[in-house]
C-alpha cells in the first residue's frame, strides 16, 4: 500500500486513474453548463447587455460625437475664456454644413440645448445662413446673426460635448455641473434629482418598515396556529398577493378619491372629508398592502421552521414570556427578515405605476423620470444616467446591508 | 358605456384613461429595451396594413369615423390604431432598434418641427399629398402637414357655477371668488404663458417677459397662488372625466374633448379667453418600412371633402382652405377658428418652447416637488 501512495493510481487500461476522474468530471460539468447555460444567455440578453448598453449611453456623446471633429481640433488650443478665433469658427460652420447635409444638424443643437438653453434656434438659423456660405470669414457673420456666439460659455459647452465621452448627464443626475471654475451646483430652481432619489429611498424605507411592523405578528400567528387554521388566514394573505398589481392600485384608487367610499365613511362619522388620493399617504398606504406579502411570507416561512420547544425550554427555565420571545425567538427569525425586508426594498425602489396613480408630482419616484426623459424630453443619455445611479446606490446598499446582516444569514425558508 | 350613467362610469373611464396610459408607457419601456438589447424581434406584419399613432379618446374617435374606416372601406387596407401621449422617445427608440413599426402619427407642432430637426420624421414630398398652398400659413411643414386646428381652453363644470360663471382667464387663478379644485396640464407649455397674462402681462409681451429669468418667476410665482388647487392631468381624454367625476370644477383641456363631452351631455361650458391656439399634424416616421401607403393614407385624409368630415365629430378645425369652405356652418360656433372664440386667442411660440422646454421643464418638476 506505501507503493500505491507514491506512483499514481493506473485504470486498468494504463490511464491515470486522476485524468480518467477529470474526463468523467469534464462530461458531467458539461451537462450541467448545459443545463444553465439557456439561462445564462437569457441574463446575458436581456439583463446584462442592455444594462451595459445603458450605461454607455448615460457617458457617450451621441448626438454630437464624429460631427464636431473640425470644432474640436480647433478648440484644441483655445483658453476657454476667449471668443475663439476665426479657425473655430470656420471649422465649426463646416461641421454645421455637413451635418445639415445628413440631416444631423438637429440632434447636435438638441445636445448643446441641454447644457446651454436657447442654443437650438441659435444652431437652426445660423445652420441656414452658412449652408448658403461657400468661403469665409465667419466669424463676423456669426457675431452679426447672434452675440451669444461671442459667449464663451457656449463654446466651451460645444468643446466638452464635442469628445466622445462626457459627464453631463451623471453629473446632471446629482444636481452638478461644469461651470467656469470646475464643478457646481446647478441652480435651486433647476436642482430635482437629489431630492428625487431622496425621495425614493425615503418612501421605500418607510414601506419597508411598514410591512415589517405589520406583517410580524401576522406572520407569527401564521406560524403558529394548526394547520387548518393557517391555511384559511393564508389564504387571505395569498389572495391580494395573486391578484395583479394594477387592479389592486386601482383599487385604492378607488378607495382613496376625494368623493369614494373612504371619504363617504369620514363625512358621515367626523363631517370632513380628507385629501387622500395624489398625496404621499395615499402612495404609501397602498404599496404597503402591495409589499406586504413579499416582507411577510419569508419570516413566515423562517418561523415555521423554530422548533417550539426553544421557546418552552427558555420558558421551563426561568425566563419570562418576553424574555423567552426576544432572547430566543426572535433572534431566529432574523435571517426571514433580513430577507423581507430587503425584497420589500429593493422592489419599492423600482415603483412606477403605483405613485403614478395614486401619488401626487411630489410623489413620483426616479423611474418616473427615467420615463418621463425617455419618451417626453428624449433625452435618453439623461433617463440612462439616472437608470444607472439608481442601480449603483442600490449595490452599494446591499453591499453595505450584507455586512450588517450577512447574505449568508438570510433565509426565504 | 352610457355617458348619462354618472360618476362610476366616468370614474371608470377616467381610471381606464390613466392606466391605458400607464400601459402605453410600460410599451415605450418595452420599446426602449429593445433598443438597448441585440434582439431583433422580425416585423411580421403584411404590407397592406398600416400603423396609425394619434392621440387616443374622443379625438381618435373622430379620426376613426372621418379617415380611418372610410379609408378601410375604399381600398381594402387594413388600419391598426395606436394611442400616445406625444412620447415622440418610442418613435427614437424604435428607430435606434431599425425597426419602426409605425407608419403615420398625429403630432403637435412641438414634435412635427423638433422631429423634423431631429431626422426622426420623413420629409413630405408634397407631390404626394396635394397642393401645398391650399393649406392654412404654417400648416404645411418641411416634415408635416396639418390635420386640424385645435386650442388649450379651460371649462368649467356648469351645475357647480350656475349663478356668476367664469368667464375670463383671470377667473381660473382666482380661487377666493371661485373655489375648488383645477386641472391644468402636467407640463409648463401653455401653463406658464396663460399664468403671466392672468398677472397682467399683456398678451403680446408674454414671451419677451418669458424669456427673462425674472419674466419665469413671475409666471411660478402666480401659479404658486394655486398650486394647491391643482390637479395635473397627462392625457387628453383626463379632463372631461375630471370634471365629470367631481374632482376637479374648471379645468384646462383640449377644446374637442370638452365638445364632445357636452354632446354626450354633460353640462360644461368652455370659456374661450385667451384660448391657446394650435395645429396637429400628420407625419410619416422616417425609417417606416410602408411609406408608399403612409402618403397615401395622407393623401386621402388631407382631401377637402374627407377632411371637412372631421369636424361633424370633434369640434376641430380643417386646415384646408376649400376643407374650411364645406363645414356645416351649425357646427362653427364650437370651433376654436370662429372669430367669436379668437377674440384673445394666443398663439404658443415653438421657437421659445424648443428653446426652453428641457430648461423650464426641469424648472417645472423641481417646482412641482416642493
Amino acid at each position: 500500500m506505501a507503493i500505491a501512495d507514491r506512483a499514481p493510481l493506473l485504470t486498468i487500461d494504463g490511464v491515470s486513474l486522476r485524468a480518467r476522474l477529470a474526463r468523467a468530471e469534464r462530461s458531467r460539468k458539461l451537462k450541467a453548463l448545459g443545463l444553465i447555460l439557456p439561462l445564462f444567455l437569457f441574463v446575458l440578453i436581456t439583463f446584462l447587455i442592455p444594462l451595459g448598453r445603458m450605461g454607455y449611453k448615460s457617458v457617450v456623446n451621441e448626438e454630437t460625437f464624429g460631427r464636431l471633429d473640425h470644432t474640436n481640433q480647433a478648440l484644441s488650443e483655445w483658453d476657454g475664456q476667449s471668443v475663439p478665433d476665426e479657425a473655430a469658427f470656420a471649422a465649426l460652420a463646416a461641421d454645421l454644413k455637413a451635418a445639415q447635409e445628413q440631416r444631423q444638424a438637429g440632434e447636435i443643437a438638441k445636445r448643446i440645448n441641454y447644457e446651454y438653453a436657447g442654443a437650438i434656434s441659435k444652431f437652426k438659423s445660423i445652420t441656414r445662413t452658412v449652408s448658403k456660405m461657400e468661403t469665409g470669414p465667419y466669424k463676423e457673420v456669426f457675431l452679426e446673426a447672434d452675440k451669444v456666439w461671442g459667449d464663451p460659455r457656449l463654446w466651451r459647452t460645444i468643446r466638452n460635448a464635442s469628445g466622445h465621452y462626457t459627464s453631463y448627464y451623471w453629473l446632471s443626475s446629482i444636481d452638478l455641473r461644469h461651470g467656469a471654475e470646475g464643478l457646481e451646483s446647478v441652480p435651486p430652481d433647476q436642482a430635482v434629482f437629489v431630492d428625487v432619489y431622496g425621495r425614493t429611498f425615503w418612501i421605500a424605507g418607510v414601506v419597508t418598515v411598514l410591512t415589517l411592523i405589520l406583517g410580524f405578528p401576522v406572520a407569527y400567528l401564521l406560524a403558529t396556529q394548526p394547520a387548518h387554521r393557517a391555511n384559511l388566514l393564508m389564504i387571505f394573505v395569498m389572495l391580494p398577493f395573486w391578484t395583479s398589481l394594477l387592479v389592486r392600485t386601482t383599487a385604492w384608487f378607488v378607495l382613496l378619491r376625494s368623493e369614494g367610499p373612504l371619504n363617504d365613511l369620514a363625512e358621515m362619522i367626523v363631517n370632513q372629508r380628507f385629501e387622500m388620493i395624489f398625496t404621499r399617504f395615499g402612495t404609501i398606504v397602498a404599496m404597503t398592502h402591495i409589499q406586504l406579502p413579499f416582507t411577510l411570507l419569508p419570516i413566515y416561512s423562517v418561523m415555521k421552521n423554530i422548533p417550539p420547544s426553544h421557546v418552552r425550554a427558555a420558558r421551563s427555565l426561568g425566563a419570562g414570556p418576553f424574555h423567552a420571545f426576544w432572547k430566543v425567538y426572535f433572534p431566529q427569525t432574523v435571517p426571514g427578515i433580513a430577507a423581507g425586508c430587503l425584497l420589500t426594498f429593493i422592489l419599492c425602489l423600482g415603483y412606477y405605476i403605483t405613485p403614478a396613480l395614486v401619488g401626487g408630482p411630489r410623489d413620483q419616484m426616479v423611474s418616473y423620470y427615467v420615463a418621463y426623459y425617455m419618451n417626453n424630453i428624449i433625452n435618453f443619455g439623461q433617463a440612462a444616467a439616472l437608470g444607472a445611479i439608481l442601480l449603483i446606490i442600490t449595490m452599494v446598499l446591499y453591499w453595505a446591508y450584507n455586512k450588517l446582516v450577512g447574505i449568508d444569514k438570510m433565509k426565504l425558508g | 358605456m352610457d355617458a348619462s350613467d354618472g360618476a362610476p362610469s366616468g370614474l371608470l373611464k377616467n381610471m381606464e384613461v390613466r392606466v391605458k396610459q400607464l400601459l402605453s408607457l410600460t410599451v415605450s419601456a418595452l420599446a426602449v429595451a429593445a433598443v438597448f438589447s441585440v434582439v431583433d424581434v422580425p416585423k411580421a406584419v403584411a404590407a397592406d396594413q398600416l400603423t396609425i399613432v394619434s392621440w387616443g379618446g374622443a379625438y381618435q374617435e373622430s379620426q376613426r369615423k372621418a379617415y380611418y374606416e372610410p379609408y378601410m372601406k375604399e381600398t381594402g387596407v387594413k388600419i391598426v390604431e395606436e394611442e400616445y401621449d406625444g412620447e415622440l422617445g418610442k418613435l427614437k427608440a424604435m428607430k435606434e432598434a431599425g425597426n419602426v413599426t409605425w407608419d403615420v402619427m398625429d403630432v403637435d407642432s412641438g414634435h412635427a418641427l423638433a422631429g423634423c430637426d431631429e431626422g426622426l420624421l420623413e420629409e413630405l414630398d408634397y407631390s404626394k399629398i396635394g397642393d401645398k398652398s391650399k393649406f392654412l400659413p404654417g400648416t404645411a411643414l418641411d416634415c408635416a402637414v396639418g390635420t386640424i386646428a385645435y386650442s388649450t381652453i379651460f371649462a368649467y363644470n356648469a351645475d357647480v357655477y350656475k349663478e356668476n360663471p367664469p368667464t375670463t382667464l383671470m377667473d381660473l387663478f382666482d380661487t377666493t371668488k371661485y373655489p375648488g379644485k383645477r386641472g391644468l396640464l402636467k407640463k409648463p407649455f401653455g401653463n406658464l404663458e396663460w399664468a403671466l397674462i392672468a398677472d397682467g402681462v399683456p398678451a403680446e409681451k408674454v414671451y419677451d417677459v418669458l424669456s427673462t429669468p425674472e419674466g419665469v418667476d413671475q409666471a411660478f410665482k402666480k401659479l404658486d397662488t394655486i398650486k394647491k388647487d391643482i390637479v395635473w392631468w397627462e392625457a387628453g381624454a383626463q379632463p372631461p372625466e375630471l370634471l365629470a367625476n367631481g374632482e376637479v370644477v374648471m379645468t384646462s383641456a383640449w377644446n374637442g374633448r370638452i365638445g364632445n363631452a357636452i354632446k354626450e351631455g354633460k353640462n360644461f361650458k368652455i370659456v374661450w379667453d385667451y384660448q391657446e391656439f394650435d395645429w396637429d399634424y400628420w407625419v410619416i416616421p422616417a425609417g417606416t418600412k410602408n411609406v408608399d401607403l403612409a402618403y397615401d393614407f395622407i393623401k386621402f385624409a388631407s382631401d377637402p371633402k374627407q377632411m371637412s368630415q372631421q369636424s361633424k365629430y370633434i369640434a376641430y378645425a380643417p386646415t384646408h382652405v376649400d376643407a374650411i369652405k364645406l363645414v356645416d356652418p351649425a357646427i362653427a360656433p364650437t370651433l376654436p377658428t370662429y372669430p367669436d372664440n379668437m377674440k384673445t386667442a394666443i398663439t404658443t411660440d415653438l421657437v421659445f418652447w424648443a428653446d426652453n422646454n428641457e430648461e423650464l421643464t426641469k424648472r417645472f418638476n423641481a417646482w412641482l416637488a416642493q
